[in-house]
């Protein structure tokens, strides 16, 4: 059996999540019906990043698949704002498990005012900051810079009570030192890693893009390895929790992400090739815990 | 069989939530394409048009290029509730691979996925019409019209013989070819729009390649014949969870082409293109 875990405060049945924008639980409803809600495979669901406007994403294509992993410059397209809260926020409320809301925005305003509509809203449990948005000014991510990503933690902590998880990107010179601006500005958890900054050639051998939006970020099997020196850079050097992603396919990459010094793991990309796979990890993962209860 | 085909706007077949471990138990080459049947006692009827997400239970990756990696879409040729026949074209490392089952080897398959075919409206003439092992979703629905006691006009159009071979999946059908080495050497859509001249009264429904649909949309469009076309597009999950592949909509936005489509009424689409590509 799974032994529930505390996480900032929210207690979760097991250690096994969704990694942001891997997994629509309202168009899976349509596929599956509610075989989904009554097996659900994570023990919260993360939404996907909502932006204060509508987006409508890249142009196709958006999707390359490299070896072990696949590059995707899908845009992060979302409803917004307004249309998360009003449409998609009542039929995730449904779900039996906690919910978390991932946030971005170009301006510390604009992360400002959506942390503060989500934070009035009781059916979300925790929002989590997607910082790999690039700074207007310096065209360098807001999660790239320590001491930027400081300043935006420190002007958004204060709008709400509920667990702020900043989600780190990869593409910095030291990840570790800007979890520990995140950690000094007052965030409960930090998660990575994020998607690595990837570039496919197109298969026409022409060397143009294959992808609508020129560049894409890697995940899969194929930045398990780098995932795992980042989450144990980071637990290293903050007190604060840490969500572990990047390649988890199975329970022994979940347990590797663990020992790393995470304290929940995610599950992104292997969600895409099997809709189960959350639950195959946990299971998993229970049967390394606990090897004479899984026989 | 078959489930049957739905109104407009009908229920889709809801997919179990498993991945099924099927076996392999037949591989049949029609000139250039292979028909792969597998055993799915559990397997829910899927209705015309839908697809599944397939991967072969062993070896799958580090063929060429290091791919294939993600399961690929395939339509449901035929389905009967007790085993599930696929139309596979060699065409890359993820095609190829599942290319070379043989009966006893395994396969993980997810599905049915999508939304297929809804019936004809009123009395009109159901066309078929494909392109290439774009037939595949088209003979469960001439199955199902036939049973149904409708007509089911079936118009494809290959390459070359060595394709046109495929055209034995299907009841009756009439075939152009590119190279007029089978059938009427010319574009399927020649034979479409010879079709619809005679009697208009009549839905299309389409498959094929990017450029053959947007002819079909086009042609539909003109001759204002209503029309479903079943799109292809990149995918990862084919359950809605990544937005890989999208199609934009006349209406303005973008639509999953895995859960609100594969088929799409002709008169939603803009074109039938990828951005960038000629007809
Ligand atoms: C709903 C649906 C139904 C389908 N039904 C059928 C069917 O019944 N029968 C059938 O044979 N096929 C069907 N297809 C197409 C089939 O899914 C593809 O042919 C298959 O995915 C190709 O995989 P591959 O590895 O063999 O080839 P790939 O190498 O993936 O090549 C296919 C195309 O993908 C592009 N490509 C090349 N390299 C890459 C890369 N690294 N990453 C991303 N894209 C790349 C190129 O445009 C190339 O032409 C269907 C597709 C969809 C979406
Ligand atoms: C198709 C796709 C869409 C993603 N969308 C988001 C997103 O909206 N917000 C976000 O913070 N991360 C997003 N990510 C990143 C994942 O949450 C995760 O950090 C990354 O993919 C690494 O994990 P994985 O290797 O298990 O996929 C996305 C990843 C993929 C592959
Ligand atoms: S294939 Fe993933 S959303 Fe359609």
């Amino acid at each position: 059996m799974s032994e529930a875990v505390r996480f900032c405060g929210l207690e979760l049945d097991h250690r096994v999540i969704n990694a942001s924008g891997t997994f629509d639980a309202i168009a899976a409803q349509r596929v599956f019906g509610d075989e989904i809600v009554l097996r659900f495979p994570f023990a919260a669901f993360v939404s996907k990043t909502i932006t204060l406007e509508p987006r409508a994403g890249n142009p196709p294509p958006r999707l390359y698949e490299a070896p072990a992993g696949m590059i995707n410059s899908i845009g992060l397209p979302n409803r917004g704002l307004l249309g998360y809260l009003e449409h998609d926020l009542p039929q995730l409320a449904a779900l039996p498990v906690p919910l978390v809301t991932n946030v971005m925005g170009s301006t510390a305003d604009e992360v400002a005012r959506l942390v503060e509509a989500i934070d009035a809203r009781a059916e979300v449990a925790a929002i989590e900051l997607n910082v790999s948005c690039p700074n207007v000014e310096t065209g360098l991510d807001l999660g790239a810079d320590p001491r930027l990503l400081g300043r935006l933690v420190d002007e958004v902590r204060p709008l709400t009570g509920k667990p702020l998880i900043v989600k780190l990107t990869p593409n910095t010179a030291d990840v570790a030192a800007v979890a520990q601006a995140a950690e000094a500005a007052g965030a409960d958890a930090v998660s990575l890693i994020n998607t690595l900054r990837a570039f496919a050639a197109h298969p026409d051998g022409s060397g143009r893009a294959w992808l609508g939006a020129g560049t894409g970020g890697l995940s899969g099997p194929a930045v398990r390895a780098v995932a795992l020196a980042q989450i144990a850079a980071v637990s290293a050097r903050v007190e604060i929790p840490v969500v572990g992603m990047g390649g988890i396919a199975s329970g022994r990459h979940a347990r590797q992400a663990i020992d790393a010094g995470a304290t929940l793991v995610a599950v992104g990309t292997e969600s895409f090739r099997d809709p189960l796979a959350g639950e195959r990890v946990r299971l998993g993962l229970d049967a390394l815990e606990h090897p004479r209860a899984a026989r | 069989m078959s489930a049957a085909l739905p109104p407009d706007g009908g229920s889709r077949t809801l997919a179990p939530l498993e991945r099924r471990l099927l076996e392999v138990v037949e591989r049949r080459e029609h000139g250039a394409y292979v028909v792969l049947a597998a055993e799915d006692p559990d397997g829910p009827a899927p209705q015309p048009g839908q697809f599944c997400m397939v991967a072969a239970a062993e070896r799958w990756g580090a063929g060429a290029d290091e791919r294939p990696f993600l399961p690929r879409a395939f339509s449901v040729l035929r389905a009967d509730g007790k085993r599930i026949e696929l139309l596979l074209e060699d065409v890359g490392p993820g095609t190829r691979r599942l290319c070379e089952l043989r009966p006893g080897d395994g396969l993980r398959l997810l599905g049915p996925l999508g939304r297929g075919f809804s019936a004809p409206p009123g009395d009109r003439r159901a066309i078929l019409c494909g392109g290439g092992v774009g037939m595949a979703p088209l003979a469960m629905l001439q199955d199902e019209l036939l049973a149904g006691g409708r007509d089911a006009v079936v118009l494809l159009g290959f390459r070359d013989a060595e394709h046109a071979a495929g055209a034995k999946l299907f009841a009756r059908a009439r075939v152009a070819t590119d190279d007029g080495s089978a059938g009427r050497r010319g574009l399927v859509t020649e034979l479409l729009a010879e079709e619809l001249a005679r009697d208009p009264v009549a839905i299309v429904y389409g498959c094929g390649p990017p450029a053959m649909l947007e002819t079909v949309r086009a042609l539909c469009e003109r001759l204002e014949i209503p029309a479903q076309l079943a799109l292809e597009a990149g995918m990862a999950c084919g359950f809605g969870a990544c937005y890989g592949c999208v199609v934009p909509l006349r209406e303005g936005g973008n639509a999953r082409v895995c859960v609100d489509g594969p088929v799409f009424d002709a008169e939603r689409l803009a074109s039938c293109l990828a951005p960038g590509e000629a007809a």
